[in-house]
């Protein structure tokens, strides 16, 4: 099985996933196939000799990001017969989009520098990918990278502040005050004296053990 | 050199016949896969033993520590009782509960022990005995270690039960949360190791002083962070509240009976066994012995590997004998509060320390 092969192989994946995540009727089930989509677009970085890519795309989408999609689509109570509704009249705007987005890609990827093929650059065994990548992004293109860094931290900001709100009837727990907290402060020993013979005076300790649990 | 060994081995067996170039003919395209599956069959059916087997040690521990002999019925001191279970869990019938999505329902244990197998493909046993010497291995097992949550959460999700749902949402939380912290961990390794490949790690902490060389010295709050956290990522005790018996009867896989069962209990351990190996390759210098004196580095490096391993192991169960389980909130503050903030310091306490002379490692 040779490199073009399994190109094809993990694309034919990604497109069959892809369309998928557009049309499961299962929300979950979308969430999963775009799971998929990611392991096999993932899967032709790897075949690009860019592993560091492939494996930090894996962690971090895959990893990460799809686990809190998958979670908030679980919590979420979505109408799938709700959503529909509105098919028909968005359909020209979304036919538009993907139109836009086709005429782009044919561009981008038509265009003579960047169509030179798709076999990769072949490197010896100790090449190593994540090195190189590290030694371009912090000299050649350090100020992009640090640009997208900051855009990134203002992002994270924002969401932050935007959802943070202070509820003044909210309960909570001072921690340091917890641990601090000595046998004095919780556990009071009470002498009592012992019980009389009688059924009666029994029951009353019994029901007043009770009441210390 | 040792598949040139079996090689010859071969052609020696089949010339007896007289049939070794009808043999090599039909064999010899294929040879490198075939060489591949022997090698991971060699990883696996030890790996499986070892699942087996830990979790009989995790009885007879949690015995001893609560002065009762574990099981001893099955086999002379109780050595049967895991091919027991086994069989028994084999034969059980497995259910799926009404309304619950039967691909996922069945799907979800396989997709939780995929993951804690793939990973075993990068870790070194010994120098150079390795089944793929990849140079981003340490990342490799990132990506693998934190695909093993959607096992838990699609098995929660699927199982249509309110308590399994909760225990994969507080699993989901747990897992994600806990891997930053060891994802910095990780950091500080690969650091110090100036490699991402597991075997190039292990060599730098041989510097001919023994165990001084390891880097569980400069990186003592990291060894602890990473090994905190490598519990409370396979869901184990104290950190156990996936599954919290007392709270979500079994949390995730409640509704799970028979192999489904058995499978997240595979993944569970074989998880454990990977989190032991990786605190010994990354902190206890792997095959490395203790002492690169005489009697000690005349012993092959497997031993070394596996004895740590087995003592990390040890702690393991040690730790579910003697904490009582962690609640929910201070959970997620140990996690966010105390380790987070600790590992990025101690990220740049490393990268300063190195610049020094004062860097001995």
């Amino acid at each position: 099985m040779n490199i073009e092969t399994l190109f094809y192989l993990f694309a034919a994946v990604t497109v069959y996933a892809a369309l998928r995540v557009i049309t499961a009727r299962n929300p979950l089930h979308s969430v999963l196939f775009l799971v998929l989509a990611f392991v096999s677009c993932a899967g032709i970085w790897m075949l690009l000799e860019a592993e560091f890519l492939a494996i930090a795309l894996v962690l971090v989408y895959v990893g990460a990001v799809m686990v809190l999609f998958l979670f908030v689509v679980m919590m979420l109570d979505i109408n799938i017969e709700q959503m529909r509704i509105g098919f028909l009249r968005w359909l020209p705007v979304g036919l538009l989009l993907a139109g836009l987005i086709g005429v782009q890609m044919v561009w981008v990827l038509g265009a003579r520098e960047t169509s030179a093929g798709m076999t990769a650059v072949q490197h010896a065994a100790d090449y190593s990918n994540t090195k190189e990548l590290g030694r371009l992004i912090y000299t050649d293109y350090v100020y992009p990278f640090e640009l997208a860094a900051v855009l990134l931290l203002l992002a994270m900001v924002a969401a932050i502040a935007l959802t943070l709100r202070k509820r003044r009837d909210a309960k909570r727990q001072n921690i340091g005050k917890q641990i601090r907290v000595t046998k004095q402060d919780r556990l009071r020993i009470v002498s009592v004296p012992s019980a009389s013979k009688s059924a009666a005076a029994q029951d009353v300790v019994a029901s007043d053990d009770h009441a210390a649990d | 050199m040792m598949e040139a060994q079996i090689l010859q081995f071969f052609q020696w067996f089949w010339n007896l016949f007289g049939l070794w170039d009808w043999v090599w003919g039909y064999i010899g395209p294929v040879w490198p896969v075939i060489w591949v599956v022997v090698k991971i069959v060699a990883i696996i059916v030890p790996l499986m033993l070892g699942v087996a087997y830990l979790t009989l040690a995790e009885r007879k521990v949690l015995g001893f520590m609560q002065v009762r002999p574990g099981p001893n019925r099955v086999g002379w001191w109780g050595l049967m009782q895991p091919i027991a279970d086994g069989v028994k869990l084999l034969f059980k019938e497995i259910i799926a509960p009404t309304g619950a999505n039967k691909f996922l329902f069945i799907a979800a244990p396989a997709l939780s022990l995929a993951p804690a197998l793939a990973a075993w493909a990068v870790i070194p046993f010994d120098d150079g005995l390795v089944l793929a010497n990849v140079n981003a291995g340490l990342l490799f097992l990132l990506a693998m270690t934190s695909l093993g949550v959607y096992g838990i959460i699609i098995a929660g999700w699927s199982s249509n039960s309110k308590y399994a749902f909760l225990g994969s949402l507080r699993s989901a939380a747990q897992i994600v949360s806990y891997e930053l912290a060891m994802g910095f961990a990780l950091v500080c390794v690969l650091l110090v190791a100036q490699s991402m490949n597991l075997g190039e790690i292990v060599r730098g902490q041989d510097n001919g002083y023994g165990l001084l060389g390891w880097y569980f010295i400069p990186l003592l709050p990291m060894f602890v962070v990473y090994f905190i956290a490598g519990v409370a990522e396979t869901n184990r005790s104290p950190f156990d509240l996936a599954e919290g018996e007392s709270e979500i009867v079994a949390g995730f896989h409640v509704e799970y009976s028979g192999m489904g069962f058995a499978l997240f209990f595979l993944a569970e351990y074989a998880n454990m066994i990977l989190i032991a190996a990786l605190t010994v390759l990354m902190f206890l210098g792997g095959w490395l012995p203790p002492l690169d004196i005489a009697p000690f580095n005349r012993i092959p490096g497997l031993f070394w590997m596996l004895g740590k391993i087995s003592v990390m192991l040890f702690i393991f169960l040690w730790f579910r004998a003697t904490f009582p389980r962690y609640r929910y909130d201070q959970l997620m503050r140990l996690g966010w509060k105390v380790f987070i903030p600790l590992t990025l310091v101690w990220v740049v306490v490393v990268a300063a320390w190195m610049q020094t002379p004062w860097w001995l490692w």
